[in-house]
């Protein structure tokens, strides 16, 4: 019971009703939303589920990441092989996948941090792994080089090689993204999140305090790297099809940092908020482009509608939600 | 908390080869308050960063309590019982002040609420504790110097490294910080070295004081000593016109 105290300490009683409902709302909501409610909201989780594992790395460590397609083209990559050549199941494989995720971050990170690269060197640092794990898929047969790796499709349920219908797809990615959420909170409400905030504000004076920069910052590559391995697997069984030139495309990285800038930097609710917003109006300008025939006009009002949100609320939308209707954690 | 020797033998540092620090050696005895002055550019910021690991020194040995700590990472010095202050101040801007203060209090306290209590209390003590859920951001100047200090005094020194904190301060203000330092030695037997350009505070405070001028130490002794150091007035006040 001290666990759960500690991760609700300081929360409104009204944010944990809240909260209580949504979870409520979201494990019934299939029997509510058809067909094209629930393929909606399978992407508004997993864009909330690796908007926070990214989040993790950014918003909590200051890290500036844009090379997180790396580590999902990985998870995903290894479980569908293991899978496709030897039969193994995802639930074995992705011990396999996120392990190999976990030791690019390392990679990466040491890489990085261990010659103090910072800010966006790190990032094009992040970028160029992920760019050359690319090519090199590109050209790897064992996962199909260039023309790709394709699971039988297959809606029979088997949940024990996740083989099934969207509802069972639904069910995982809700698990990830609210197992995630837990997990975030109860980083940033110990002493090693408290010691990313530091990192993120000013690491020499972080370092000055006793915090062991270099070790917080690997420990946050790694959670992150893993996590999104996680995504990078569901993401591949769900579609049954993995190409280098998506799986590592610049575009996913870009893709996974958006819930999270949107939604709020640094914050717990940000990415998942950031993923509704932004799921949201991708459908909604999709709609539109079909509507008047002109092909193209989603990407120009889905950038017009990244662009207010950033230039009117530069902090992300969640602290404004929060600040308006008093969700906010009280200062203890 | 109680305070430890520090020993400095023949520590140098240069940058390309300019040379910042060369061959400076004192001692600051435990549970002493000694200064650490000079004119701007003589290198006593550089002889903090040597002490505090931010810098490895090229020449010559750091000791604390007869360990040696030169050669150290800052993180590992504060791990032997070394708190400092940044000069140019380095709050953790986003954070509130109880955070800001929490983190150093972490070093020690590794339960995220014991940290937050002690951090509260530090605060008390440096009459920070009204504004404890502001933004670092939104502090005055003088506030932030008295921040660096409580986040530095978290982390439980032995000896704690105080670089300019006076700067900025209304008189009233620095007589209140020479009260809590001089009452925090008393208390607790912490051993400060301050570098400080105010003398107010340097004569009130340091039993021994440092004089160190391009890099090198110049004078050491009592403050009566050095206000009547030729040297030290030389360095000041420019060397008398020969008549």
């Amino acid at each position: 019971m001290t666990f759960l105290t500690r991760l609700t300490g300081g929360v409104p009683a009204r944010s944990l009703w809240c909260l209580g409902g949504l979870l409520m709302l979201l494990l019934v909501a299939p029997a509510l939303l058809g067909k094209y409610g629930l393929s909606v909201l399978i992407l508004v989780l997993y864009f909330a589920f690796v908007g926070q594992a990214w989040n993790i790395m950014m918003g909590f460590a200051g890290q500036l990441s844009l090379g997180h397609a790396l580590y999902a083209g990985v998870g995903g990559y290894i479980a569908a092989g293991l899978f496709f050549h030897y039969g193994i199941g995802p639930w074995a494989g992705v011990f396999v996948a996120v392990a190999a995720a976990v030791a690019a971050g390392s990679i990466v990170g040491y890489l990085g941090f261990r010659f103090s690269l910072a800010g966006v060197y790190f990032a094009l640092l992040t970028i160029a792994f992920s760019e050359f794990t690319r090519i090199a898929f590109d050209h790897w047969g064992w996962v199909g080089g260039s023309g790709g790796l394709f699971l039988k499709v297959d809606s029979t349920s088997d949940i024990l090689n996740l083989r099934g219908g969207p509802l069972l797809f639904y069910y995982v990615i809700l698990a990830l993204a609210a197992g995630t959420f837990i997990l975030c909170r109860a980083l940033l409400e110990s002493r090693l999140g408290r010691y990313w905030l530091a990192i993120r504000e000013d690491p020499e004076a972080a370092q000055a305090v006793g915090v062991p920069v270099l070790r917080c910052k690997m420990i946050a590559i790694m959670i992150s790297a893993g996590l999104t391995a996680l995504a990078g697997v569901w993401n591949a069984f769900y579609y049954n099809n993995l190409f280098p030139e998506t799986a590592f495309a610049m575009g996913r990285s870009i893709e996974f940092t958006l819930a999270p800038i949107i939604g709020g930097l640094g914050t717990l609710f940000g990415p998942i908020v950031g993923a509704v917003v932004l799921t949201g109006l991708g459908e909604i300008f999709t709609d539109l482009s079909e509507v008047f025939h002109i092909s193209g006009l989603k990407q120009i009002f889905y950038g017009l509608a990244l662009l207010v949100i950033v230039m009117y609320r530069p902090a992300g939308v969640w602290p404004w939600i929060a600040d308006r209707f008093g969700f906010g954690e009280k200062q203890k | 908390m109680s305070g430890a020797r520090l020993e400095l033998d023949g520590i140098g540092k240069s940058f390309r080869g300019l040379r910042a620090v060369h061959d400076v050696s004192f001692d600051v005895p435990a549970g002493a308050i000694n200064a650490l002055i000079g004119p701007n550019g003589a290198g006593k910021t550089t002889i903090f960063n040597m002490i505090a690991g931010v810098y490895r020194p090229d020449a010559g040995s750091v000791q604390l309590d007869g360990r040696q700590i030169s050669g150290l990472r800052p993180d590992l010095v504060c791990d032997a019982g070394v708190g400092r202050t940044f000069q140019i101040v380095k709050p953790f801007k986003g954070l509130s002040v109880l955070e800001n203060v929490t983190v150093g209090a972490l070093h020690r306290r590794p339960a995220l609420p014991d940290a937050r209590a002690y951090a509260a209390d530090i605060l008390m003590q440096l009459g920070l504790h009204d504004r404890r859920h502001q933004a670092a951001e939104s502090l005055t100047l003088p506030d932030r110097k008295r921040l660096e200090v409580a986040r530095a005094l978290a982390t439980e020194p032995k000896l704690l490294l105080l670089d300019e904190v006076m700067a900025g301060l209304r008189p009233t203000e620095i007589d209140v910080m020479v009260t809590f330092l001089q009452e925090l030695n008393m208390r607790t037997g912490l051993t400060i070295l301050l570098i400080e350009h105010v003398m107010r505070a340097v004569m009130a405070l340091a039993s021994n004081i440092v004089v160190v001028s391009y890099g090198e130490k110049i004078a050491e002794g009592t403050p009566a000593e050095i206000a009547r150091h030729q040297a030290v007035l030389d360095v000041y006040l420019g060397e008398a016109e020969p008549a």
